[in-house]
């Protein structure tokens, strides 16, 4: 399938990406959210903007006690870097599940994340490790804590004239992202992350509501700390008060369910 | 000589791993243009306009086609290749089916108008510019509504939605068998529908050569014969002999390129039109809203058992969904194809079975791998499973106790059925006492028992499918008296050329079976020459005399056999020949390793050198023509019927649902195997469809005719890290009808393997109230199943 | 508007000029004739498309042609070196690793990125590289076996 035509630049930098930046035109990094959809036709800018050879916008780097990531760094980078598994194993666990080995070599962790795909990996694991996005716009830059970043379904904090330029994720003591696939997209049905903090504990799903979300009712029963007996008693409270999604494949109370199945699985990997 | 039962490597996949295979897309013609076809969104609205002004002005366009320009041109409507009728005798209700439509739309998907342009991009820009005027009508989407009081009507002509209903068997002494039976097991489901899915998306190329007056159609088709034959003689009336069709390597089949499509029509059509080359090939949205679609059943069985055991009754009654339109071999599959083996492997004294096809706002539904013979196997084996954990008893010996015993069909007569079918041979215990063995059923028990009795939660479940399959296919004169509207005989050129060398011009089409290597066996045995001097031409109606093409497992059997028959002809001319250059009386030659030897003599001539004489007759027999090439047409005396064993182990989670086949024993009886590493791929594939059926795939539509599982995202396609590696294996029962004794090993997988696993996670799962689950066993099903039984 | 566009593909470089919604996979297929990379879907999902971009497995219809400006491609006409099969498709045709051949350039690509990154996969680690390829013809089984005896044979 083709999509509608459209115009295409390649800036050399950041600021000159931001210059190009319209209400119809969208940034290409990775392309593999944007793409598939402008060829259904179901997305049909009058630009891209490629900002996947911006090289000031690849890396992996510790900052301070904070993994410092590019927002073109790619599913795989992440997935395979060191500093990433040893620092914040649920984002190198989601990084490597999402799609195939063919999807992570060219999807990037800020397309990901400006894409915003309710079933999508990496937002569980950002909640969870409570990291900061961090953007450039016209009017200069920002640090967006995870906790404001994710809206709705596709929607983000993100504005129009924005740039996601790098992802800073802190240091966790121990983190786990556990997911139940789609059988045929592989997105997640349902997605938990926990990790664990200085003692804090952090919860967070993607898949089960129009938006990822940290899990507070999970997370205030952990109280009693991660014991088989805590776990089941947090895990069992799972998605409780949330909207949840239903589809085909899994209607609301399967969902429901495997939040907590999942919620359990998470925290017993941290425990 | 040795090349028959080896394992030889393809000779065809140099050009696949190299990347030079040649698929209907790899053609680029010469100043080509390329189609986009406008679709209903709708799955069942009027149209009232068609505006194609803006479309036709856009760049790049050339033209643009509507229903209504066919119709005034006289194109005729896509026609059924097989004739059901009613069972009060009167005539198959068999309505239009345009090649655009003009004033009706029935499914989404259903194309109104084709623009031709010169790039792809600008006839896909085109197409949205074409304005249709539809008054959107009320959907019938499910087969168990279409025939509901108040139910949308499809067609004026057709009352109910009702082109036909069939029944077999004889339905009082089943209903009086059921009526005393000790116990009766009774199943009502769906057996869901599926999406083809070759990986290869369907494409065609129209050519019209003016200055000929002749036109090429390159076509992903499984029989460009019968493309050629349908489209020639009832669509656009041309000349067949104007016409060629090529159907180069095609990227899978399964079925669904068998029919004749519309898009076929619509390029060849065009293409005289414009005078230009027209190219359309689908996206795999277009894939899954047009290729026609397989199975959808909604069945209820009733299994009549006596207080031993044996299986006194089968009632079956089944309504099967044909979609909008009937495609090319659709009233066969859920009646000859499916009601015939209702007798399976068992000796079942009393057999009915009763069929409504039904038409719904859905994509048309035909003939998928298997076709018919899953349907069967699995109302069969589901059943008798039922039956057997309804019952106490151990599936294996309930399906024993009441098996057909072996007949050879040579010394013992062949098997007559309740249903219309003579079984060719079969030797039914010996296939499934070798798989018991295989897969180690007693320790399986036992470990399975040690796994309820610790409660630990692993759910292991054993499951069984003994089938049986009609492949061969067919005898034309008893498909003839069945419906069909062709032969389906097939037909094979052999030519020897001067050196020795072999060209076989087959009528079969090979879209991953194998037939270069395979058939190149059975010359090179046949006629004593290296396999890598025989080569196979196919897919080409322009070089191949006649082809019925390939599906049904047919390929080897009947194709196989046309050219054992050509050969048989050649070696007789040749012993003419080789007498007359060895001075030696014809009778007291015999044919061996490639060369005529006088019987009791070291005099002998080879192959070589009488191909050669017939080439250069200087000294040659009185009377005997030059050259040494034969065509033959083999019509089967009888179907085939492979068989066989498959027993899947599976452990089912409870917590999540989640079915994991954790192994797979097949033992199928293909009767002779001439390439047993093709056989076993094959055998694999067929296994791998049929777990897509039982735990993953299924086409959802919503109420209105939308179809929700419409891409990869949603419909579930199996992968590797989906499956286990299978364990197979074979008996042989030869098939005492055709010379080389096979009887087919395409669709052997697909037609056991579903009830296997169904019938495994049933096991797993009886223990704790699971009494029945519905294909496809999706994580969910199986999870709501426990929490419904605990 | 056109993008021009550089790119060396199985050691030859191309210089075009291309409409930017130009996919790779269709400018490899027909501005440059290599019509041995497959497009089976268009959800990026089948993996018949997938080449070597960089040194990465690719899936090529969900890439622009603009995007390859610079990029070193390897497609499976170009896997063979000097006429000599590479393991893998040696291994494919030992193995009967493929059927009707519409999948197999893009899982021998797929296959390739596996052994590059680990030279001894297990048979699970097979199966979950294969993830991004559709075969609807083997049942995968011959095509692991294929991928362990390219990687025995390296």
């Amino acid at each position: 399938m083709i999509p509608v035509a459209f115009d295409y630049h390649r800036p050399a930098s950041v600021d000159e990406a931001i210059e190009l930046l319209s209400d119809d035109a969208k940034l290409l990094a990775g392309g593999h959210s944007l793409l598939p959809a402008m060829k259904l036709r179901l997305s049909s800018p009058g630009a891209l903007i490629d900002i996947g050879r911006i090289a000031e916008l690849n890396y992996i780097r510790e900052d301070g006690g904070t993994i410092a990531i590019g927002a073109t760094t790619t599913h795989q980078q992440i997935a395979s870097s060191d500093l990433v598994s040893a620092n914040a194993s649920a984002l190198a666990q989601a990084a490597s599940v999402i799609g195939d080995p063919q999807v992570r070599n060219k999807g990037t962790i800020g397309g990901s994340l400006a894409h915003a795909d309710p079933a999508a990996d990496y937002p569980a694991a950002i909640l969870a490790l409570g990291a900061e996005i961090v953007v450039r716009g016209s009017d200069g830059g920002r640090s967006i804590p995870a906790d404001e970043f994710f809206i709705d379904l596709f929607l983000t904090a993100l504005a129009p004239d924005e740039i996601i330029t790098e992802v800073r994720v802190p240091a966790a003591d121990k983190s786990a992202y556990v997911k139940f696939p789609h059988p045929a997209s592989r997105f997640a049905v349902v997605g938990c992350a926990a990790a664990s903090a200085g003692g804090a504990v952090k919860v967070a799903f993607t898949g089960v509501a129009n938006a990822a979300f940290r899990d507070s009712g999970v997370e205030a029963a952990l109280s009693g700390g991660l014991s088989e007996e805590g776990i089941a008693a947090a895990a069992a409270r799972a998605a409780d008060g949330q909207e949840v999604l239903a589809d085909h494949f899994a209607g609301e109370e399967y969902r429901r369910h495997l939040a907590k199945v999942f919620a359990r699985k998470a925290l017993a990997t941290i425990a | 000589m040795g090349v028959i039962g080896q394992s030889i490597k393809r000779v065809e996949d140099q050009r696949f791993i190299t990347g030079k295979g040649r698929y209907t897309d790899d053609i680029a013609l010469p100043n080509s243009t390329f189609a986009a076809l406008v679709r209903s969104p709708h799955a069942h609205a009027a149209i009232n306009n068609v505006d194609t002004t803006a479309a036709a002005a856009a760049d790049g366009v050339v033209a643009v086609f509507t229903g209504a320009d066919l119709e005034a041109a006289g194109v005729g409507g896509l026609p059924c290749g097989w004739q059901v009728d009613f069972k009060s005798g009167d005539t198959m209700k068999e309505p239009a089916h345009p090649v655009l439509a003009a004033t009706k739309v029935r499914h989404v998907g259903d194309p109104v108008a084709i623009v031709l342009a010169e790039s792809r991009e600008q006839a896909a820009d085109a197409a949205e510019l074409v304005v249709v005027d539809y008054e959107v009508l009320d959907a019938v989407v499910a087969a168990t509504q279409a025939t509901a009081e108040g139910a949308p009507q499809l067609f004026d002509d057709v009352p109910n939605n009702t082109p036909f209903d069939w029944e077999l068997g004889d339905q009082a002494a089943t209903d009086a068998a059921l009526a005393s039976a000790a116990h009766v097991t009774t199943l009502e489901y769906d057996n869901q529908r599926l999406i083809p899915n070759a990986i290869e998306p369907r494409c065609a190329i129209g050519d019209y050569d003016g200055a000929r007056d002749h036109y090429t159609l390159y076509t992903s088709s499984q029989n460009p014969h019968v493309i050629r034959l349908l489209m020639t003689a009832f669509v656009l009336g041309l000349p067949e002999h104007k016409v060629r069709v090529v159907s180069p390597d095609v990227g899978g089949g399964f079925g669904s390129k068998i029919f004749h499509y519309a898009e076929e029509v619509l390029v060849t059509w065009c293409s005289r039109q414009i005078g230009r080359p027209v190219k359309w090939t689908a996206s795999r949205s277009e894939a899954f809203l047009t290729d026609a679609h397989g199975r959808d059943h909604h069945t209820r069985v009733d299994l009549g058992l006596d207080a031993d055991g044996n299986f006194v009754g089968l009632r079956v009654k089944t309504v099967a969904n044909l979609g909008a339109y009937l495609s090319t071999f659709a009233p066969c599959v859920p009646t000859y194809l499916y009601g015939t083996l209702l007798q399976g492997l068992y000796t079942t004294p009393a057999v009915h079975v009763d069929v409504t096809g039904v038409f719904t706002n859905t994509t048309p539904v035909d003939a998928l791998r298997g076709a018919g013979r899953p349907e069967a196997t699995y109302v069969l084996e589901r059943t008798v499973e039922q039956a057997a954990l309804e019952t106490g008893r151990d599936p294996a010996q309930l399906r024993s106790q009441n098996f057909i015993p072996a007949f050879d069909g040579v010394e013992q007569e062949g098997y007559q059925t309740q249903v219309a079918l003579q079984y060719d041979s079969g030797n039914y215990g010996a296939a499934l006492e070798k798989a018991l063995a295989a897969i180690g059923y007693d320790e399986l028990r036992a470990e399975q028992a040690q796994a309820r009795a610790a409660g630990n939660g692993r759910h292991i479940g054993i499951g069984f499918s003994t089938y049986i399959e009609a492949c061969g296919i067919a005898p034309s004169a008893v498909v003839g008296a069945l419906g069909a509207r062709a032969g389906l005989f097939e037909s094979a050129g052999v030519r020897v050329q001067p050196t020795g060398k072999v060209t076989v011009f087959t009528g079969s089409h090979s879209h991953g079976q194998g037939h270069e290597t395979t058939f190149a066996q059975v010359v090179a045995d046949g006629l004593g020459v290296g396999i890598e001097d025989v080569d196979i031409i196919h897919g080409d109606t322009e070089s191949v005399p006649f082809g019925m093409g390939t599906y049904g497992s047919r390929s080897l059997a009947v194709g196989g056999t046309a050219i054992v028959k050509s050969m048989d002809k050649i070696k007789e001319k040749g012993a003419k020949i080789a007498a007359h250059l060895l001075e030696a009386a014809e009778e007291d030659l015999e044919f061996a390793e490639g060369s005529w030897t006088v019987k009791g003599t070291d005099q002998s001539i080879a192959f070589g050198e009488v191909a050669l004489a017939a080439y250069v007759p200087h000294n040659f027999p009185e009377g005997l023509e030059p050259g040494l090439e034969f065509t033959s047409f083999y019509d089967p005396a009888n179907f085939t019927f492979p068989f066989g064993a498959h027993i899947a182990v599976v452990e089912v989670d409870a917590e999540t649902g989640v079915v994991a086949v954790r192994r797979y024993v097949a033992v199928d009886d293909v009767g002779n195997i001439v390439n047993p590493m093709i056989v076993e791929g094959q055998v694999h594939g067929g296994i791998t469809h049929g777990i897509g059926q039982a735990l993953f795939e299924e086409a959802v539509y919503d109420d209105s005719g939308q179809l929700i599982s419409g891409s990869y995202m949603d419909y579930v396609l199996p992968r590797a890290d989906d499956l286990p590696s299978f364990e197979t294996d074979h008996t042989v029962t030869p098939c005492p009808h055709n010379p080389l004794g096979v009887k087919g090993a395409g669709e052997t997988g697909t037609i056991g393997s579903p009830p296997a696993i169904v019938n495994a996670v049933l096991d797993a799962l009886w223990p704790l109230g699971v009494r029945d689950l519905a294909m496809p066993l999706t994580p969910q099903k199986v999870w709501q199943a426990i929490q419904q039984a605990s | 508007m056109s993008v021009a566009i550089k790119v060396t593909v199985n050691g030859q470089t191309h210089e075009h000029e291309v409409e930017p919604r130009q996919m790779l996979v269709s400018y490899l297929r027909e501005e440059l004739g290599l019509t041995g990379t497959h497009v089976g879907c268009d959800t990026s999902n089948c993996g018949a498309c997938t080449a070597i971009v960089d040194g990465q497995a690719v899936k090529v219809c969900t890439m622009l042609a603009a995007q390859a400006d610079g990029a070193e491609i390897t497609t499976i006409e170009g896997l063979a070196a000097n006429g000599t099969l590479h393991p893998l498709q040696e291994a494919f045709r030992e193995t009967h690793g493929l059927q009707c051949g519409f999948c197999t350039p893009g899982m021998i690509m797929a296959a390739w990125q596996l052994l590059e990154r680990n030279a001894t996969p297990s048979d699970a680690e097979v199966r979950h590289a294969l993830e991004g390829n559709f075969c609807r013809c083997t049942g995968y089984d011959n095509i692991i076996k294929a991928v362990q005896h390219a990687a025995e044979s390296a």
